[in-house]
């Protein structure tokens, strides 16, 4: 396709935008604007595009954006915050998916042309096939298991990574064949059949608590898809935007494994969390004492504390705690607490999740603090509130080499003067380890759902 | 592979220095509009898609083409606006 000067100029623009936007995305004040800004870029894109010769068949493309248009932009406005990791896994499936339909679209464009396939189309086309097809339908499982559609915890079988090895050569063996023999449709298509399948047995083995790794991750490959796409039809506008979400992912796939001790091998093919270990409570020496609090208990206990630091974690948001949790601060505040909240970067099912939820509960930014930046506050702080947190918070990772957890970083919850839990049991967390936490004398267990015990405390706090 | 093919890598190797670089600087609190603004970003395939879809004919190519047209915008419209809801939501 010959692209004219100005509209490569343009694309220029678009892509310097992106980068902007991105910069902006460095502080909250900035950041909306800077997505204003990134939209404004691909605006200018989708405009240039439709004003280029070649590109004639405005019924299809138009009808095509307005149908994309509509859903996106109702699911966007409708969509629970709650349900943001499922969004974006259902989009990385889509950008994986719209780069693979692009590179088959080529090959069958090219299946028809008189002088056929150079080397270079045989070899983009094959990539992007392989890159889309898993990003597609890995992130189409990654989805449902957010959704709850299939099973959350990991789905494992005997030999799995061999099977999967097996599966990998025989994609390699089929992506030789159509580079040495391109375009044979028979072959093409059975590529794309086994590549899906690749991407769904890629992702089931993987466990609920997991996914912050596994969204950043095809996060990263649904923008080198995009890359992929761009290659095939030698778009530099493509590459250079595709190759700034892949940048994104691969970030935040480090950030999330850094977070928990692990490496991504061991994420992806490890099935963490497949059998509950019998690690036990190796570290608690004696009897396990459990502190069992009634509502008056922990009440008197926050109401008259100077500091507090709550600890949200997944049990939060599935308990849809966030607001009552926000009410809550409030108050105390009103009462001469400080307020603060302490969040683990793998809190919640995706990377920032936690800040979201609680910054749609009006919680004022300044007052969300990352793991590094609140640590040295706990042992200076009254009382810790853990909300539907367990594995972030075990001191078992500090120092019980065995444990599965041992290395990883965790909120120092155990420091501050006093400790409440509020869980619906004493369940191990997602690594199926005991948290030695519960045990402290200083601790006492709350055993409620999140939002109730929330809720039982603002009734009680009233009349302190 | 032609001079153009190792142009194009060129690009692509120094835009993802470029885009690391950038997305260090990006705080956790806004890890997840960061994903969604991705998302939009990634959407950048329509552009792609509608070049596919071009041509004034319907066959299999510009069939395939106006389904990645329609997945792209999702992305681009979903992500932006939503992106943009959850900036609104964060104040000081």
């Amino acid at each position: 396709m010959d692209i004219p000067v100005y509209s490569l100029i343009a694309y220029l623009v678009a892509a310097v935008l992106f980068i902007i936007g991105l910069m902006r995305m460095s502080t909250p004040k900035t950041a909306r604007v800077g997505n204003v800004l990134a939209a404004t870029g691909m605006l200018i894109a989708i405009v240039i595009t439709l004003l280029l010769k070649e590109v004639l068949n405005y019924t299809m493309i138009l009808i095509g954006i307005a149908i994309g248009g509509i859903i996106g932009g109702v699911v966007a406005r409708t969509v629970k915050m709650t349900a943001m990791p499922q969004m974006v896994g259902i989009y990385n499936g889509f950008g994986g998916g719209g780069s693979l339909l692009i590179a088959a679209a080529e090959f069958f464009r090219y299946v028809n042309l008189a002088e056929g396939f150079t080397i270079q189309n045989s070899v983009t086309i094959v990539i992007t096939i392989l890159i889309g097809c898993v990003t597609f339908s890995g992130s189409m499982i990654a989805f449902g298991k957010l959704q709850g559609l299939v099973k959350s915890r990991p789905i494992t079988y005997p030999m799995q990574n061999i099977w999967n090895l097996v599966i990998f050569l025989a994609v390699l063996a089929m992506i030789i064949y159509l580079i040495v023999s391109p375009g044979n449709i028979a072959v093409f298509l059975v590529l794309i059949a086994v590549c899906l399948i690749l991407g769904v047995l890629l992702v089931i083995p993987i466990g609920g608590a997991d996914m912050p790794v596994v969204i950043s991750l095809l996060n990263s490959y649904s923008g080198l898809a995009g890359c992929a796409a761009g290659f095939v039809l030698g778009n530099m506008f493509l590459i250079i935007s595709g190759a700034l979400v892949g940048a994104a992912g691969f970030i935040l796939t480090r950030i999330m494994c850094k977070a928990m001790n692990r490496s991504l091998g061991n994420v992806m093919f490890g099935a963490f969390g497949a059998v509950v270990q019998t690690a036990g409570v190796e570290g608690v020496e004696g009897e396990k004492i459990v502190r069992e609090a009634t509502p008056e208990d922990v009440t008197t206990l926050i109401g008259y504390a100077k500091s507090v630091i709550f600890v949200p974690g997944y049990g939060l948001a599935t308990s849809q705690a966030q607001h009552c949790v926000a009410e809550l601060a409030t108050v105390l505040e009103q009462r001469g607490t400080d307020v603060k909240y302490a969040i683990h970067p793998v809190a919640g099912r995706m990377p920032g999740h936690m800040n979201v939820l609680l910054a749609e509960a009006n919680v004022p930014y300044d007052k969300l603090y990352d793991i590094d930046d609140i640590n040295a506050d706990f042992e200076r702080t009254d009382v810790a509130v853990v909300i539907g947190a367990n594995d972030v918070t075990n001191p078992a990772a500090r120092n019980i080499t065995d444990s599965p957890l041992y290395g990883m970083p965790i909120l120092n919850v155990d420091k501050a003067k006093s400790v409440i839990i509020i869980k619906r049991s004493l369940s191990p967390g997602f690594a199926g380890v005991d948290n030695p936490l519960f045990y402290m004398d200083k601790t006492m267990m709350f055993f409620r759902d999140g939002k109730h015990a929330i809720i039982e405390i603002l009734n009680e706090i009233k009349d302190l | 592979m032609g001079q153009d093919m190792i142009f194009l890598l060129y690009v692509f190797v120094l835009a993802m220095f470029a885009g690391y670089e950038v997305i260090t600087k990006v705080p956790p609190i806004l890890h997840t509009p960061l994903m969604s603004g991705a998302n939009a970003i990634s959407g950048v395939c329509l552009i792609g898609a509608m070049m596919v879809t071009g041509p004034t004919e319907t066959n299999p190519s510009t069939i395939l083409g106006m389904i990645a047209v329609i997945m792209a915008t999702i992305n681009v419209v979903g992500g932006f606006t939503v992106t943009d809801r959850m900036l609104a939501m964060f104040k000081k």
